[in-house]
């Protein structure tokens, strides 16, 4: 009688401690089938797809009509969208952090504003205000200035839809600064633009690089809001992201997976080194 | 004499840097203020002005078309099922990623990030070739009758692609942060893995998660380039908000885009403030 | 009710680095024994094997007559205390000290009765609503002990429940804890690295060092009758002098220490000296007891130390009531006569020190 309720006993532990196993590995082959699965996956058939033949239909691509142009206007507004929100990024960062003013938290809950509402939407608002519906649209247009299907209206497209990246990588490495050494270097006499300059400047640069990098890789591959404001005139406000869309469109998807796979490379390329910065940064914290 | 006006000179001074700190301030944050309306409020005002420009009552207009609250209906199906399932798998792999020590876990690591380095036009375009003819997966769902592409399955498979770091990237360093010991002593107390991680470890992460699932939400609520690619815009059947307002758009029915565009931003704002809400929750507990 | 625990041939190997190596030991029921040892001894490790939180490499473990070794930390029903007492963040104090109740579906007016019966114990009846964050430290921990006792476990582990206060909370605590132990009477197994700790609340002590066991025994013992030099070293202060073997004694300056064994001339051996084992006296001249310079005088109140340079350049340290100093002055030549002695040999080679044979306790001979 004892015996046979030990034996049990010993039958119950021993699959304890293999049940206990198999829960550890079915929880980390869930997860890798799932990274592998969801992400690892399209990421290769696209490369496979688009240099499967060499580099011929990366050729055919770049012969399309406008593809080159496209590259470049892409690169080119991503690399304006990342200067000039990392200026006015980092302003607004360090307005919110060292700043007390009336709407502060309003002024905060506004720069996340682009992190909820749908690319489609941004640019459906752009044309509402700058379209030739709008008055402001004419008086512009009036004075020389076109924001809707021009290249303008791609740069304030990227600019909305990238405004929170480098606030947000700002806010927390200043909130983080201890301001006794701005107070030290105000004591021997420092400006406050000075004090900046010399001691808040240095210590957030990483931030400012990582939060400039993740918005031009963004920028690179913004759909939504380009598509609607730029009127994807072909040689003029194409971009790359529209374009593979165009070539996917007409059933060339080798071609339109040649061009992804650069713009790809670039951009994965750029978030490398954004997730290299910041972890080192981690590293160098005390 | 001559003392009491060097002090008087010194407070003028004084007064003067202060004042001209309190200008440089306000200069500041006017800038600010400046940039985020030019990029931000005028134009949502301008798609309010836009939108009620027939008239307030004919706002209401384009919902009492049929396409349009199938399209609505669609967005809020494909939303629920990305949320679902990139929430679910979200915290296992956050778990595994911050609990476990294997060989590859930087690798994983960096490629829960991959997202947010492809277009989403990229995505649908791989959806395609996963998926349309002459895709690796075709034979296998056309044998059974079963259709992904310019149907269900492929939007929400795009949606959830889109989506997967948001939960991830939130529920990570709040892990990492309570550590193992409250886990450990409610398995000292009897607590099963299953009671634990229900009792103990998802109300301590509750915040962090539900902050990733706002984020996530309004990702798969805003999604266009993927499901644009994907869906073959056939209308009433698979035709997203978004996808509706593009398609209104491209047919000039500028009046009905404007008005769901609206709509959309009025949802948005409202998961903003759950976003900054929850935002302000999870510092509140990084604090005590 | 309460069972003893037992473990043989304990060790733990993480990748290269071996933690534990080789433990064995008793816990007797009822009774309150202390892993003693300094941090990285490898004590907290053997604990958590015992609670399950960790596998053995190798070894098992028994819990009264049962096998626990390959059980999970939910079968083995034993109550754990954490150093920083890992109290549910998000429970009351209530909901903690009733969480391993609730977990095993004890009838909801059990469980009841139960947290008010352990809340009375750890006296903390007033507190059940509160956060653990609007606690101090002793409370929590306070807390910790009634949530881990809920459960009536068997067994008691302390993973060195006090190592986080401050001194003043340590003792109180300390004193609580005996004073619970004689009235509760659970097996009691305390991880620390607190020698007053393990002296003043175990009835045997397990001494650890880098992984292994240097020597189990009673308080007293350990103190006392240091195995190794290790312990002789850690437990209690000590004076450590160099010396050599000659002829059946170990040679420091002027002072022979007897040795059991037959250990061969010319080995080098360390000898440990309690402070308050060393005699001072004024110098009489001639032959005698050794002499030393006074180097030192440290008064504190009616204690004095002294540090005395003996004949070799060695120092030791004597600790004795102030007025036997009183025609004492520093450079003064005195007499040392030490009361008690242990030696260890070192070995030239890796300056182990194994003891020098059973019963190396002498007196200097004068």
């Amino acid at each position: 009688m004892a015996s046979a309720a030990h034996a049990v006993e010993r039958r119950w532990s021993l699959s304890s401690r293999t049940a206990a196993r198999l829960r550890h590995w079915s929880l980390r082959t869930a997860a890798v089938a799932y990274l592998l699965l969801m992400i690892a996956l399209p990421a290769a058939v696209v490369i496979h797809k688009g240099f499967a033949r060499g580099l011929g239909d990366l050729r055919a691509a770049l012969a399309y009509p406008g593809a080159t142009g496209a590259i470049w206007l892409t690169l080119a507004t991503s690399t304006a969208a990342a200067a000039i929100n990392a200026v006015f990024g980092t302003l607004i960062a360090f307005v919110l952090v060292r700043f007390r003013f009336p709407g502060r938290r309003l002024l905060g809950a506004l720069v996340d504003l682009p992190l909820a509402i749908p690319t489609l939407v941004t640019g459906v608002m752009l044309v509402a205000l700058y379209g030739p519906n709008s008055p402001i649209g004419r008086t512009l247009e009036g004075v020389g200035i076109q924001v809707v299907f021009a290249q303008l209206g791609i740069l304030l497209a990227l600019l909305v839809v990238t405004l929170p990246f480098v606030v947000r990588a700002v806010q927390p490495v200043l909130l983080e600064l201890d301001p006794v050494e701005e107070e030290a270097a105000r004591t021997l006499g420092a400006s406050g633009w000075t004090t900046f300059r010399r001691i808040v400047l240095p210590a957030i640069r990483p931030a400012i690089a990582a939060g400039a990098l993740l918005v031009f890789a963004r920028s690179l591959g913004e759909f939504g809001s380009v598509v609607i404001v730029s009127g994807n005139i072909t040689g003029r406000t194409l971009t790359a992201p529209v374009l593979i869309f165009q070539l996917a469109s007409q059933f060339k998807p080798e071609q339109a997976a040649a061009v992804a796979s650069v713009l790809f490379a670039i951009s994965f390329g750029t978030v490398l080194i954004t997730t290299r910065l910041t972890r080192a940064r981690k590293a160098e914290a005390p | 004499m001559s003392a009491g006006a060097g002090v008087r000179r010194k407070h003028d001074r004084a007064r003067m840097r202060r004042g001209r700190g309190v200008a440089v301030r306000g200069a500041l944050v006017t800038v600010c203020v400046l940039y985020l309306a030019v990029l931000l409020l005028a134009p949502l005002g301008g798609i309010v002005w836009q939108a009620r420009k027939p008239g307030w009552s004919a706002l209401g207009d384009p919902f009492t078309r049929s396409d349009v609250v199938h399209a609505f209906w669609l967005t809020a199906i494909i939303a629920l099922i990305t949320v679902a399932v990139t929430t679910a798998f979200g915290v296992i792999v956050a778990w595994v990623l911050i609990r476990h020590r294997f060989r590859g876990r930087a690798l994983l690591n960096g490629l829960v990030d991959l997202p947010f380095a492809l277009s989403p036009v990229t995505v649908g375009l791989a959806c395609v070739l996963l998926f349309g003819r002459g895709g690796w997966f075709h034979e296998f769902f056309a044998a059974r009758g079963i259709q992904i592409i310019f149907a269900l399955p492929s939007m929400v498979l795009v949606t959830i692609f889109i989506s997967i770091p948001f939960t991830i990237r939130e529920v990570q360093p709040v892990l990492e942060e309570i550590g193992t010991e409250e886990e450990d002593a409610a398995r000292t107390l009897g607590a099963s893995v299953l009671q634990t991680f229900f009792r103990v470890t998802l109300p301590n992460i509750r915040w962090g998660l539900l902050y990733g699932i706002a984020l996530s939400a309004a990702r798969a609520i805003g999604e266009i380039g993927a499901v644009l690619v994907v869906s073959g815009l056939i209308q009433g059947r698979t035709e997203t908000a978004t996808l509706y307002i593009y398609r209104a758009m491209e047919e000039r029915k500028t009046a009905s885009a404007y008005a769901v565009a609206l709509t959309l931003a009025g949802v948005s704002i409202l998961i903003l403030a759950a976003i900054e809400w929850l935002k302000h929750k999870r510092t509140r507990e990084d604090e005590a | 009710m309460s069972e003893p625990i037992r473990v043989q041939d304990l060790t733990k190997r993480f990748g290269d680095f071996e933690a534990v190596r080789d433990v064995t030991f008793t816990a007797e029921a009822g009774s309150i024994t202390a892993l003693l040892g300094p941090s990285g001894s490898g004590k907290s490790t053997v604990l958590r094997m015992i609670a399950g939180l960790e596998t053995p490499t190798r070894g098992r473990i028994w819990l009264g007559d049962e096998e626990q070794t390959h059980k999970s930390v939910q079968e083995r029903r034993v109550g754990f205390v954490f150093q920083h007492y890992a109290l549910f963040r998000h429970m009351t104090v209530w909901e903690n000290v009733r969480f391993g109740l609730a977990v095993r579906r004890m009838p909801k007016r059990e469980q009841r009765a139960r947290v008010e019966e352990l809340l009375d114990l750890v006296q903390l009846g007033p507190f059940r609503d509160r956060y653990p964050e609007q606690l101090s430290g002793g409370q929590r921990q306070r807390v910790a002990l009634a949530r881990a006792l809920a459960p009536r476990p068997n067994v008691l582990l302390l993973d060195e429940p006090f190592g986080a206060l401050d001194a003043r909370v340590r003792q109180d605590l300390r004193r609580w804890l005996d004073d619970l132990h004689r009235e509760l009477g659970v097996t009691s197994l305390l991880v620390t690295h607190d020698q007053d700790e393990a002296l003043e609340l175990a009835n045997k002590v397990v001494v650890m060092h880098e992984g292994r066991i240097e020597q189990v025994g009673t308080p007293n013992e350990i103190y006392h009758e240091p195995a190794t030099a290790f312990v002789a070293g850690f437990v209690g202060s000590a004076n450590v002098l160099r010396g050599q073997v000659v002829a059946g004694h170990v040679q420091v300056g002027e002072h022979r220490v007897p040795i059991a064994n037959d250990v061969a001339d010319g080995i080098d051996a360390q000898v440990f000296v309690r402070p308050h084992d060393v005699r001072v006296g004024a110098s009489a001249g001639g032959a005698g007891p050794a002499r030393a310079t006074v180097e030192r005088i440290v008064t504190l109140g009616w204690l004095s130390r002294v540090a005395l340079r003996l004949g070799d350049g060695q120092v030791i340290t004597a600790e004795l009531p102030s007025d036997e100093l009183s025609d004492v002055g520093l450079g003064d030549e005195v007499t040392v006569r030490v009361r008690r002695a242990r030696a260890f040999r070192t070995s030239d080679a890796l300056g182990v020190a194994e003891p020098a044979g059973a019963g190396a306790r002498g007196r200097s001979d004068a």
